[in-house]
């Protein structure tokens, strides 16, 4: 049983350091906002009679210090309430988490292209590596880095909404016929453009770390020892080139999810991405502070889902 | 170099001649609108056609070039500039600092940085100076970790110790003696985080967060172009096209760079 403890331990230090950077995103994001120029301080700029100013600067607590009001928005963000959205006035939690599941069902789709995608390509081009077909996948995976999110939406809308005529261009869904089907058909070209910003780099690395792999003496071993060549790769290969991969891709979330503001602003997704979006417009800073925060937290989230897939699929973490 | 560095370098150096010249070779001036002539296909006088406002699009592509490749080579400036102090400070101090200097980096990766500039942006409102330093403040953490390692691997070199044993002060050997050894990676960093700069400045534009109009920039010049997108749709692919072969280039020009400077990745 020594072996749970040690993998008990191992998570229980993620858990700790994942919430380390969450208090760290919060604070970085709290004190920039109200120590930099320009920020809530500067209600000045609104347009406002005198009375009403001080009535803002009390109800936005700005007469006490900084520090004072960051340990209280904590305290009160520990109990969900992130304060309320300058814009509309309604509490900034309730907002963010009508935009969650729209957020999250992109943003997961396109994590489960680029891995159900990515990792085929990426092994393809180890096992034909030199071919033809490698230096295709690499001159398409130096495109896809290159290409901006925005403009391939474009493109995508351009081709499937207006040329072909077969794929929506906008939204979640069509109001006049909500089904699964429809919002599946609304969700491709937003997921396809998201994709694009993480999957080239699963291939690269899916590509390196197979080739490693392949270069292993436990692989001539296998080989040698008349194991069919599919058996030496799917067994004993990609088992070990796999692991390099997963954590890659843990470290590719936070740019996954930099990148739901782009690709919502294109397909009119209404996320969280483009609440963002809005919030920087309309100069909403309890609204931009807590949808930070809250990014931040799904990415340590998705990087502790990593580590505990890491201890499944390596198991010198569960022994060392 | 590789064939393909090699082209990406000539390309690079194209499009840097273009920047240049061209606004002087093709004198319509960008901004001049002409309500009349929106939205017209290739013409003699217009060859990649007008915008909404019938500015010429050419002009505007040419002038764009401008403001997207420097503000891209200015940010990665100061995050080049951020990332070795950091690194360099954070290696050769050791102890606590370290960890604290380290942990930073490792933290700011951990958090979409996208969401980091909209924080800048809604609080310092737009423009091209902040735009470059926003960009280089998100984005120096990868040059910081080249840095640590190598200061870490050159602090202990006979040659280091020998200069510290003779009384040369810290910044001193810094600056003479490790840095010089971390040049190469630096190089190739530099030119990967122009390419990161150039994605993220056309991003920005285009969300109305970056570069203003009527001032031109690849990325604000598909704000608009993405309404007319069923109309006029060659307006979305030029500057589309060129943000991606420029970034191409310098991806190309990285890659190219660091096979050709570090042997060991070879193979």
């Amino acid at each position: 049983m020594v072996v749970g403890q040690e993998v008990t331990r191992f998570l229980l230090q993620r858990l700790a350091l994942g919430a380390l950077v969450v208090v760290f995103a919060s604070a970085l994001t709290f004190f920039f906002v109200n120590l930099a120029p320009g920020g809530p301080a500067s209600v000045m700029r609104f347009d406002v009679t005198a009375e009403q100013r001080e009535a803002l600067i009390k109800a936005m607590g700005l007469d006490r210090p900084v520090p004072q009001r960051y340990v209280e928005w904590l305290g009160a963000a520990l109990h969900g309430d992130l304060g309320s959205s300058l814009l509309t006035n309604e509490p900034v939690a309730t907002r963010i988490g009508d935009r969650l599941p729209n957020t999250l069902t992109l943003a997961g789709s396109a994590l489960l292209i680029s891995i159900v995608a990515g990792i085929p390509m990426g092994v393809v081009q180890a096992l034909r590596r030199g071919r033809a077909i490698d230096h295709v996948l690499s001159l398409v995976s130096a495109v896809g880095l290159a290409v901006p999110v925005f403009w391939l939406g474009i493109v995508l809308i351009l081709v499937f909404a207006v040329s072909l005529n077969v794929l929506p261009s906008a939204g979640v869904t069509s109001a006049a016929s909500d089904t699964l089907a429809d919002r599946l058909a609304h969700l491709v070209l937003p997921a396809v453009a998201l994709a694009t910003t993480i999957l080239p780099t699963v291939v690269r690395f899916t590509r390196s770390s197979t080739i490693e792999a392949l270069h292993e003496d436990y692989i001539r071993t296998a080989t040698s020892k008349g194991l069919a060549p599919w058996t030496v790769v799917a067994r004993h290969a990609l088992r070990n080139a796999l692991i390099p991969v997963v954590s890659a891709i843990g470290a590719l979330v936070p740019r996954l999810l930099g990148g739901t503001v782009v690709t919502e602003a294109v397909f009119g997704w209404p996320g969280m991405g483009r609440l963002a979006l809005e919030a920087a417009q309309g100069r909403d800073y309890p609204l931009v502070t807590g949808l930070t925060v809250v990014v931040a937290a799904i990415a340590v989230c998705a990087s502790l889902v990593v580590d505990v897939a890491y201890t499944r699929i390596d198991p010198r973490v569960r022994l060392s | 170099m590789s064939r393909f560095g090699i082209v990406a370098l000539v390309v690079l150096l194209a499009i840097a001649a273009l920047a240049i010249a061209g606004p002087f070779l093709w004198t319509i001036p960008p901004e001049a609108t002409d309500p009349a002539h929106g939205l017209a296909g290739a013409s003699a006088a217009h060859p990649l056609g007008t915008d909404e406002l019938g500015r010429d699009v050419l002009s505007r592509l040419l002038h764009g070039s401008r403001v997207t490749l420097l503000v891209g080579v200015a940010a990665m400036l100061a995050a080049l500039f951020i990332g070795v102090v950091v690194g360099a400070i954070a290696g050769w101090s050791g102890g606590w600092l370290d960890a604290l200097l380290m942990r930073l980096t490792d933290a700011m990766l951990a958090v979409p940085a996208f969401f980091f500039i909209l924080v800048v942006i809604t609080v310092l409102g737009t423009g091209v100076a902040t735009l470059v330093l926003v960009i280089g403040a998100l984005s120096w953490m990868p040059v910081a970790r080249v840095v640590y390692g190598e200061t870490l691997r050159w602090k202990v070199a006979e040659f280091v110790v020998a200069a510290e044993s003779l009384g040369v002060p810290a910044p001193r050997l810094l600056v003479r003696h490790i840095l010089p050894q971390a040049i190469p990676s630096l190089v190739v960093s530099a030119t990967l985080g122009v390419a990161f700069a150039i994605l993220t400045e056309s991003a920005l534009s285009y969300l109305g967060l970056g570069v203003q109009p009527p001032l031109p920039s690849w990325g604000n010049m598909l704000q608009r172009a993405q309404q007319y997108v069923f109309t006029a749709p060659a307006l979305a692919i030029y500057p589309g096209l060129a943000i991606t072969v420029v970034v191409l280039a310098f991806n190309f020009l990285g890659d190219g760079l660091r096979d050709a400077l570090d042997p060991r990745r070879r193979r």
